[in-house]
């Protein structure tokens, strides 16, 4: 069984996010970039599916500039076989992201997609639902558990009030939790080997897809600031002030 | 514009997220609702009592039971027909459906929008609401997921809409409901909660998580919550987590307790109205955004202000 990954080139977690001075954006020069870290949790899965329910071949996707060639290197160390680079002249939203990954869908045939429930750059949230739609599979958002058996997955999700379990029909789409798994870090070794692992480089137009972007950012801002208040002396006083707020009795 | 909104509920009465999405979609045009389901008359007939509602659209089958997502986006994708936008809560449940739905329009979907600043445009976080951004869509038809706590929520009586049967497209096939563990919570809603008390890993241990946390909660009437740290070292359940990739919180009063303050939790708290903190750590970024601070020992602290509440 073949499974593919998407995964996104994004602003490092531990970053600080700046909005540019322009309003136009946040400010990506000279920051560290990343993975995104529910990708990361999306090729651990999969490698961990190389052992618990025969998957054979893990293919890495990442659409963006030609530097998202590193995440998908990231990926080979993890432990991916072989990857994907598609370039585009333009920034791609998920819904151009989800038609070039149902082109690469149709050429590959995987059994399994597992994408990053959200990229935490736009937090959209989107991409896997989307490719669901498109190919008219079934989804697993969220998930915080998958098993295979024969051709089912089983998917539990989390759900605003706890856990959700569906069984899928496969082939099918899965999102990732946070707490599916905790990713493995790549090894020297690893890191060096997967420096030979076939890459392909690809355009958006090469898959006849229109990625024209829908949606056209106006502003971008800094949030309404919040300013440091007060700190309280002892437990008396802030009792004191939970009163006065009428908080407390 | 006519505006399909998607009616969360548990069986009988519509969610609060909900009534945020009418007071969103109301600002877009005429409302409309869909309550799918199974054995939902009663849901139907309380939607259509929510203030400035036009038209509730019923769909009543098995099929519809669980809300699964490939089961719900051909039903809205047919009654998208005839309206001009598609306006969800962003709740699991919505974040699920909606996407979905916009592919199978050919719809560039807007996720969590904060307001509503004419017919195609919005503001949206971005960056864990590091930043917000202004967005227009170009898109002829609108698939929009709205953040609660952004919101007013609409009256919930008041309204005169009419209900109306949508015939059911039944079962796709691809997926179904196994089961679910929903935490019985007797315990405030997380998104609803006038006050909240969380806790992170400082309490060490969920034994300690019970026995500090929840007495204050229980003086102060409130619910509780957990960072993700919390969550992950299993003091709390993961329907606790509030932050960026958790819930969303807007309350009157929060309280974090021997929580840090990493961005990814302050995403989900800080439009809170007054954020107080008690941390040991007198640095610790939480302060920064707190309109109360208490520095001090959470162990010594948190027992001696729940006596004295
Ligand atoms: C993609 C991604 C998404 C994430 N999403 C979320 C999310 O949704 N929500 C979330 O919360 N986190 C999220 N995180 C994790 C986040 O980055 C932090 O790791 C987490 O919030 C830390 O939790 P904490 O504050 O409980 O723990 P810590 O950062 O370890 O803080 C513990 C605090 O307790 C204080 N303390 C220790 N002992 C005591 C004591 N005895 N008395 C008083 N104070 C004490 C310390 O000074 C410290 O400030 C996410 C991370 C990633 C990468
Ligand atoms: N440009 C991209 N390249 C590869 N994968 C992507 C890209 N954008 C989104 N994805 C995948 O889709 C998931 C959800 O992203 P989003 O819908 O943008 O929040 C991510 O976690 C990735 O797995």
């Amino acid at each position: 069984m073949k499974v593919l990954v998407p995964v996104k080139r994004v602003l490092d977690y531990n970053v600080k996010p700046r909005v540019k001075a322009d309003g136009t954006g946040v400010d990506l020069a000279n920051v560290k970039m990343s993975m995104n870290p529910f990708d990361e949790i999306a090729v651990e899965e999969a490698i961990r599916l190389k052992d618990r329910a025969g998957v054979t071949e893990i293919v890495v996707v990442s659409i963006g500039e030609p530097k998202a060639q590193e995440t998908i290197r990231t990926a080979l160390a993890m432990g991916a076989d072989r990857g994907i680079l598609v370039t585009a002249e333009t920034r791609v939203e998920p819904l151009g992201v989800a038609k070039i990954l149902a082109k690469i869908v149709e050429e590959e045939q995987p059994q399994l997609v597992i994408l990053g429930k959200q990229a935490i750059d736009d937090d959209n949230n989107q991409t896997g639902q989307m490719l669901a739609g498109l190919l008219g599979w079934a989804q697993g958002t969220f998930a915080s558990k998958i098993e295979i058996a024969g051709d089912t997955a089983t998917v539990t999700r989390e759900v605003d009030g706890g856990l959700e379990t569906d069984a899928l029909k496969l082939p099918a789409i899965v999102t990732t939790d946070l707490r599916l798994n905790e990713p493995r870090y790549a090894s020297l070794p690893n890191i060096m080997k997967a420096k030979s692992k076939p890459l392909a480089q690809k355009t958006a137009a090469d898959y006849g897809v229109d990625v024209t972007p829908r949606i056209t950012t106006l502003k971008v801002a800094e949030p309404n600031k919040r300013s440091a208040g007060v700190k309280v002396a002892d437990v008396d006083e802030l009792v004191m002030k939970l009163k006065a707020m009428g908080v407390a009795k | 514009m006519k505006t399909l909104v998607w009616v969360e509920h548990d069986g009988s009465a519509v969610k609060d997220a909900t009534l945020a999405a009418v007071t969103a979609a109301s600002k877009l045009g005429e409302v409309h609702l869909l309550v799918a389901g199974q054995g939902v008359d009663g849901v139907a007939q309380a939607a259509a009592k929510i203030a400035g509602v036009g038209k509730v659209h019923v769909a009543d089958d098995a099929a519809y039971a669980h809300a699964l997502a490939e089961n719900i986006a051909p039903l809205v994708v047919d009654l998208m027909g005839h309206h001009d936008a598609f306006v969800a809560a962003a709740t699991t449940t919505g974040k699920n459906i909606a996407p979905r739905v916009a592919a199978l329009l050919d719809v560039m979907q807007v996720s969590e929008v904060l307001s509503v600043e004419g017919p195609d445009t919005f503001t949206r976080p971005i960056y864990a609401g590091n930043a917000i951004a202004t967005v227009q869509s170009s898109d002829a038809k609108k698939v929009l997921t709205i953040r609660g706590t952004a919101f007013d929520k609409a009256a919930a009586e008041g309204g005169a809409g009419t209900v109306e049967p949508v015939a059911s497209k039944g079962e796709q096939g691809l997926s179904s409901y196994v089961g679910s563990e929903i935490a019985a919570n007797a315990r405030p809603e997380l998104t609803s909660a006038k006050i909240i008390v969380s806790g992170g890993r400082a309490l060490g241990s969920e034994e300690q998580f019970h026995a500090l946390i929840d007495p204050l909660a229980d003086k102060l009437g409130a619910g509780v919550g957990a960072s993700r740290a919390a969550v992950d070292a299993g003091y709390a359940p993961n329907d606790y987590q509030v932050g960026q990739t958790g819930k969303i919180v807007a309350p009157e009063v929060y309280v974090a307790v021997g929580i840090s303050g990493a961005i990814q939790h302050l995403a989900g708290m800080k439009d809170s109205k007054t954020i107080i903190a008690i941390n040991k750590d007198e640095d610790a970024p939480i302060f920064q955004v707190a309109d109360l601070g208490l520095v001090g020992d959470l162990f010594k602290v948190v027992p001696e202000l729940t006596e004295k509440l």
